[in-house]
């Protein structure tokens, strides 16, 4: 197949897969409503690292009218560059590159540090309907910018934020402006993606931020893909996908190099003429009850093996000592060994006169 | 003239006997300090006696509003199917906003009952944010 036919053939079944229901839908997690809903359809994400840029690429699915009162929150590592539009079917592209679709499925469908108390703005931008903030700030100022800014927000809401604000204080606050999703045109269930581009040492995905809002019994479904330029050390460790078609957990369904065939496609798509030619592909299903899901994804794509704990959220951050104490110890040293000088000094010249 | 005298001086000796007596009860109510953060209350259980007043001091640190309402089992009842926006007018029942205190006076039944203290907000009592009172 010439590239492109390839190109046309991609985008075609990349349009089906947006126009018909099926098993993965495009929307970031942690979608909320003022009255308390929240919305489960199942969130597909691409963390690509290469040369110390991660592109975090997600999408928001658009809800309707009633989209205008939801907004959704996402932890980053870092401060990103920019925030732009995404690839035009990327994320469908990785799903079909990993995810057989069954024939007949559209018969079978339907299956559808900052000040403590206010959050400062680091970047506001637009893309399409979505209006994007980036923040900075502790749990209590990002949770103070979210409440005054018409986010509804869960009684678990406090905790998580900490969770993650103890380790980057930077959000990215998103909500669709239903005026202009109207005049886009855009219909129901119509996903806009989003590429975040975060320099970073490491990548990371942000997990826990999907439990948000939901009863420790309810699943989260989420399929993650990492492109990272050898193949990555994670922590959590996945596991091996078995013949259990109810596998619960976070499961490794896919470890290989990348297709050339699937770079090239993705690196046709708008905007991603960033993906490099070559790279290795990791597809994680996560199905697992909120309750278990208490950690992000660490990810060591450096060769050496070594996935941060603090990133992934399991060990607490390193205690930060008053700024006053290094030097209040330098300068203890300092007087002692001046006083252990003096002393050697004062005895070699007594040495000296006897 | 004299009785209209006589009459003010009573009313406000009265006055002050009112006030003192008010002072000296308000002296005598214990006062509970709870504390909301990541919406949990720093108290599980608070234990009372029958027919006493107390002073609630709720500090909320949260981002977040959370309410303290004090009662049986129907008025949480009434307080989880409710929607009312906020509260305050009631003994026993506050709105605490985000990253505020607030306080509430409540006497108990000189009997003792199930009395509950909880948040409704949606979704708030399900994750855990009541407790009881105990009597002893």
């Amino acid at each position: 197949m010439n590239r492109t036919v390839r190109r046309i053939a991609v985008t075609a079944i990349a349009a089906a897969l947006v126009v018909v229901p099926i098993a993965s839908a495009f929307a970031c997690g942690a979608l909320i409503a003022p009255n308390g809903t929240i919305s489960l359809t199942r969130t597909t994400t691409l963390a690509a690292y290469h040369d110390g840029i991660e592109h975090y690429i997600t999408s928001f699915e658009y809800a309707g009218k009633s989209t205008g009162d939801v907004g959704s929150i996402i932890p980053l590592p870092g401060v990103p560059t920019k925030v732009i539009k995404g690839g035009g079917w990327t994320l469908q592209r990785l799903v079909l590159e990993t995810q057989p679709q069954p024939l007949f499925e559209a018969d079978a469908g339907f299956a559808a540090a900052p000040s403590a108390q206010r959050a400062t703005v680091i970047l506001k931008t637009k893309v399409d309907s979505l209006d994007v903030t980036v923040l900075s700030g502790g749990s209590v100022a990002v949770g103070n910018w979210a409440r005054n800014h018409g986010f509804f927000l869960p009684p678990d809401a406090p905790e998580v934020l900490d969770f993650y604000a103890q380790r980057s204080p930077i959000f990215m606050a998103v909500r669709f402006n239903a005026a202009r999703a109207a005049a886009q045109g855009l219909s129901e269930g119509e996903g806009t993606p989003v590429d975040i581009v975060i320099p970073t040492p490491n990548p990371w995905v942000p997990l826990r931020i999907l439990t948000l809002g939901l009863q420790p019994t309810q699943t989260v479904q989420a399929d993650v893909y990492l492109l990272t330029d050898r193949a990555p050390a994670l922590l959590p460790q996945p596991v091996r996908p078995t013949s259990r078609f109810d596998q619960q957990g976070m499961i490794r369904q896919v470890s290989e190099p990348a297709s050339t065939s699937l770079l090239d496609d993705l690196r046709s798509d708008r905007r991603m003429g960033w993906i490099p030619s070559s790279a290795w592909l990791t597809y994680l299903k996560i199905d697992t009850p909120a309750s278990t899901l208490t950690n992000d994804l660490a990810i060591d794509a450096s060769g050496y093996g070594h996935p941060d704990p603090v990133a992934a959220g399991f060990a607490p951050t390193v205690p930060v000592l008053p700024t006053s104490t290094p030097i209040a110890l330098v300068g203890v040293f300092a007087v002692v060994l001046l006083a252990l000088v003096a002393v050697a000094t004062r005895r070699g010249i007594a040495r000296q006169d006897a | 003239m004299t009785r209209a005298r006589a009459g003010a001086l009573i009313a406000g000796a009265l006055l002050v006997v009112a006030l003192v007596g008010w002072a000296r009860a308000d002296e005598g109510m214990r006062t509970v300090d709870i504390t909301i953060r990541f919406s949990r209350f720093s108290v599980s259980s608070i234990p009372v006696a029958t027919g006493e007043t107390v002073r609630f001091v709720v500090h909320n640190e949260d981002p977040i509003d959370h309410e303290f309402i004090v009662g049986d089992r129907y008025v949480q009842l009434v307080h989880e199917n409710g929607t009312e926006p906020s509260h305050g007018a009631k003994p026993g029942e506050i709105t605490i906003p985000a990253g505020t205190t607030a306080e509430t006076t409540y006497t108990f039944p000189t009997t003792p009952e199930h009395i509950e203290f909880a948040c409704h907000l949606p979704g708030h009592y399900a994750y855990g944010m009541h407790g009881l009172f105990v009597f002893g």
